[in-house]
C-alpha cells in the first residue's frame, strides 16, 4: 500500500499496464517527454520508450483515427484527450467509428481503445476546458463511459477499462486530480466496470451521483446522520450502460431518490437515472425523484464557476426537500 | 515610394504553385504509347489479364446498375470510368496490404479478396456483407469521407511497430474527400510517424455535384500532400499502366520504410454519384462529359490490345458472359442470407454485455422465438 493522488493512481495503472502487455499503447498531446500537460503520463516515456509512448501531432480527430488503425493491427491503444471539450474534433472517431466496429463488422472486429481525458469545473480553466460533456458520450451504443470519483477505482477502473476489449471513455475529474489522496494497493487490480458501487448505506434516501459529486454527496450525508437521517450514496462509477440493478435495489429500500450531476440539466446522466427510477421503480417511491446540475447555460466564465457549479448546499436542500416532500 | 516593389510577389508565388506537377503517361488517349519501356516489361498475356480486370469492372457496375434498378441491391456508387483508377492501383497492391476503402471502392474490395455476394449483401443492408475474416485485410466501404484516411494512418503505424516487412496501409478517397480536415490529418501522422501508407485521391472531378474547380483554390490535389511533407504525384487514371505502375513504385516506396505517398489519379464519374437518385444533367453538360467518355479507359487499352493482336471482340464476349454468370451466382448466394436478428445485433454491440443489453437481449428473444 501507498499514499497516493488521483492522478498518481492513473499513472500507477498506466505503467502497470504498459509493464505487463507490450501492445499497450499510451499517446496524445504532449503525453510523450512531458508527461501530459498533468503529468499523468510522467515517467513513462522514460521507462518503456517512445514507441510505446509518444507524443501525436495536435489533432484530436487523428488521434482517434490513430487508435482505430492501431487497434486494428492488433495494439491496445490508451490515447489521451487533453480536455474533454476538445472531443469534438474527434466525435466521429468515437460516435462514428470506433464504438460501432464490433457491431458493424458482425463482431468480427473490436476496439480495445481507452480513451483518457480530464474534466469537470473548480480549477478556473479557459473556455472549453472544464464542461462536463458525458451527456453526449452517453447516447453512444457501445462506448462505456468510466468516471471514478477516487484513487482507488480511478486506478482498479483504469486497468479494468485498458484490459477490456470495446471502447471505454474514461473521464477524469481535473479538481480531483491532487485534491484527493488515499491508500491504494502497488500491484494492479481491478474495479469492475459497469458496476455501481453503494460507498456508503443508509435507509432513508439515495444520493445517486458520479465523480467530484459522490464526495460532495457523501458530505451531506454525514451532515444529515448527525439529525439522524440516514443517507445511502451511491457512486455510479461506470455512468453508461447504468448498472440498474444498483440503482433500484436501493430506491426500492429508501424510497427516495436524489440524482446529482455537474453537468447542465439537459439530457443528462441524472436524467437517464431519473427515467430508469420512473420506468422500473416507480411504485417504491414516497415522493419524486430530486436532481441537482448546474444551470442550461453555455458553462460560465472562471470567476463564476463557484456560483454556477452544483454545490453541497444544494444536495443538502434538494435532499431535505425530497426527504420533507 | 510607389515604385518600389514589395517585399514579396504574392501572385507569382500563386501562379508558381503546383506547376511542377506533370501527370504520368505510359499509353495517350489514341493508345499510342509515350513509354514503351514499360510496355515492354509485360507480355501480352498479363496485359490481357490488367485488361481483363477493368472489364471485370465495368461488368460488375452494369450489372450493378440493372440490379440496383431492379430493387435487387440497394446502395450503390457507379463507378464507370475510374476502371484504370481503381483496378490500376489495386492491382498493385498485395493481398497481406490492408485496405481502407470509402463507398466507391467497392471492385477494389472484391479483387483484394472479398466475394462478390457479400459485396452485395452490403449494398442490400445486411451484415453478413461486413463480416470478414480474420485473414482478410480490409475495412468494410468508409461512409463519413476522410475517416479511412485517419485510420490508414493508424494501421500504417501499427504495421511499423509491428516490424511487419514489405506490408502496407492503402486508402482511397475522391476530390471532395480532399477537403475534409481528416484527409489532411491522416497524411500529416504518416507523414510524422514514416508510417507506411500510400493515400490515393481518385478526383473524378465531383464531389457529388460540385466540380473540382470550386472545391479548392490548389491547382491541384496531389500538391497538398506537399503541405504534410510527403511525396506527392499526378497520374493519368484512365491510362491503367501508368496508375499501376505509379502505385507499384508508391508502394514499393513505403513498404520501404520511407514513409507516406500521396497519388492523384486524373479521371472521370461517367455516371451519377449513387444511384439513389442523383442525376449529372443537373450540375454538368454535355460538351463536357463526351470528351472524358471518349478517354474511356477500356478504349485506349483495347485498341492498343487489338492493334498487337491479343484480343478479339471474340474474347471480350466470352469473358464478359463469364463474368456475368458469376455475377449471377453471387446474387443467387445473397438471396440465401438468412434474416437478420436483433439479438445477434445486440450481442456484438459490446463482448461482455451490460445490463441494458442483457434484458434487451432476453426481450428480444422472446420476440424471435415466437
Amino acid at each position: 500500500m501507498s499514499k497516493k493522488t488521483y492522478i498518481q493512481a492513473i499513472t500507477d495503472a498506466l505503467r502497470l499496464e504498459l509493464g505487463s502487455d507490450e501492445k499497450t499503447l499510451v499517446f496524445g498531446e504532449d503525453v510523450g517527454k512531458n508527461g501530459g500537460v498533468f503529468r499523468a503520463t510522467d515517467g513513462l516515456q522514460a521507462e518503456f520508450g517512445e514507441d510505446r509512448v509518444f507524443d501525436t501531432p495536435l489533432a484530436e480527430s487523428g488521434i482517434g483515427g490513430l487508435s482505430i488503425g492501431l487497434a486494428l493491427e492488433g495494439f491496445r491503444p490508451v490515447p489521451e484527450i487533453q480536455f474533454l471539450g476538445f472531443i469534438f474534433e474527434t466525435m466521429d472517431s468515437i460516435a462514428g467509428q470506433m464504438s460501432r466496429e464490433r457491431f458493424r463488422t458482425a463482431g468480427t472486429r473490436h476496439m480495445p481503445i481507452t480513451i483518457r481525458s480530464p474534466y469537470g469545473g473548480g480549477t478556473h480553466t479557459p473556455e472549453m476546458h472544464a464542461d462536463s460533456l458525458e451527456g453526449y458520450l452517453a447516447q453512444i451504443p457501445g462506448l462505456r463511459v468510466v468516471t471514478p470519483s477516487n484513487p482507488y477505482d480511478a486506478k482498479g477502473l483504469l486497468i479494468s477499462s485498458i484490459r477490456n476489449n470495446d471502447p471505454v471513455f474514461f473521464l477524469e475529474n481535473l479538481k480531483l486530480y491532487r485534491s484527493m489522496k488515499a491508500d491504494i494497493p502497488d500491484e494492479a487490480y481491478t474495479v469492475p466496470l459497469d458496476q455501481a458501487n453503494v460507498v456508503r448505506e443508509g435507509t432513508d434516501i439515495s444520493l445517486i451521483a458520479y465523480s467530484a459529486q459522490v464526495n460532495q454527496s457523501l458530505k451531506v450525508a454525514e451532515k444529515l446522520e448527525k439529525e439522524g437521517i440516514s443517507v445511502e450514496v451511491i457512486d455510479l462509477r461506470t455512468i453508461s450502460p447504468l448498472d440498474e440493478t444498483t440503482i433500484l435495489k436501493s430506491v426500492q429500500k429508501t424510497g427516495r431518490a436524489v440524482a446529482i450531476q455537474e453537468a447542465q440539466r439537459q439530457a443528462g446522466i441524472a436524467a437517464n437515472v431519473a427515467a430508469l427510477i420512473a420506468e422500473k421503480g416507480a411504485l417504491y417511491l414516497s415522493a419524486p425523484v430530486g436532481r441537482v446540475y448546474a444551470p442550461d447555460t453555455v458553462y460560465p466564465f472562471g470567476l463564476a464557476e463557484d456560483d454556477w457549479l452544483p454545490a453541497e448546499d444544494e444536495i443538502e436542500a434538494k435532499t431535505r426537500e425530497i426527504l420533507n416532500y | 515610394m510607389d515604385n518600389e516593389k514589395p517585399i514579396v510577389d504574392f501572385s507569382a508565388i500563386r501562379d508558381a504553385m503546383g506547376k511542377n506537377f506533370e501527370p504520368v503517361q505510359v499509353m495517350d488517349g489514341q493508345a499510342k504509347v509515350i513509354k514503351p519501356e514499360i510496355i515492354a516489361k509485360y507480355s501480352n498475356e498479363q496485359l490481357v489479364d490488367f485488361f481483363k480486370l477493368m472489364l471485370w469492372e465495368r461488368t460488375l457496375h452494369q450489372r450493378s446498375n440493372a440490379l440496383t434498378r431492379q430493387g435487387r441491391l440497394g446502395f450503390y456508387a457507379p463507378t464507370e470510368g475510374q476502371e484504370a483508377s481503381e483496378m490500376g492501383s489495386n492491382a498493385a497492391m498485395k493481398k497481406t496490404d490492408v485496405l481502407m476503402p470509402a463507398y466507391r471502392d467497392i471492385p477494389q474490395l472484391i479483387q483484394h479478396g472479398l466475394p462478390v455476394y457479400k459485396a452485395f449483401l452490403w449494398s442490400r443492408g445486411h451484415v453478413l456483407g461486413n463480416e470478414y475474416p480474420e485473414d482478410f485485410h480490409a475495412m468494410p466501404p468508409q461512409i463519413i469521407i476522410g475517416a479511412q484516411y485517419v485510420q490508414a494512418a493508424g494501421v500504417a503505424l501499427g504495421i511499423k511497430k509491428n516490424g511487419t516487412e514489405d506490408k502496407v496501409a492503402y486508402t482511397y478517397t475522391g476530390d471532395g474527400g480532399t477537403s475534409q480536415g481528416d484527409f489532411y490529418e491522416g497524411m500529416n501522422f504518416a507523414g510524422a510517424f514514416q508510417a507506411p501508407a500510400v493515400f490515393i485521391v481518385q478526383n473524378n472531378g465531383y464531389a457529388i455535384s460540385v466540380p473540382r474547380r470550386k472545391q479548392t483554390a490548389a491547382r491541384t490535389l496531389a500538391q497538398k500532400g506537399i503541405a504534410a511533407g510527403i511525396p506527392s504525384i499526378q497520374v493519368d487514371g484512365m491510362d491503367f499502366l501508368a496508375v499501376y505502375e505509379v502505385t507499384q513504385a508508391a508502394r514499393e516506396y513505403a513498404a520501404a520504410g520511407n514513409g507516406p505517398v500521396l497519388i492523384e489519379t486524373l479521371t472521370y464519374r461517367f455516371g451519377p454519384h449513387t444511384n439513389a437518385g442523383d442525376d449529372p444533367k443537373r450540375y454538368r453538360t454535355k460538351d463536357e462529359e463526351q470528351p472524358w467518355f471518349d478517354n474511356d479507359p477500356l478504349i485506349r487499352y483495347r485498341k492498343y490490345l487489338t492493334d498487337q493482336g491479343a484480343w478479339s471482340e471474340d474474347q471480350e464476349n466470352e469473358y464478359i458472359e463469364q463474368v456475368k454468370e458469376d455475377i449471377k451466382a453471387a446474387v443467387k448466394q445473397a438471396d440465401e442470407a438468412p434474416k437478420q436478428k436483433m439479438t445477434e445485433f445486440l450481442t456484438n454491440v459490446f463482448e461482455e454485455q451490460p445490463q441494458n443489453i442483457q434484458q434487451q437481449i432476453t426481450e428480444f428473444q422472446a420476440k424471435e422465438s415466437k
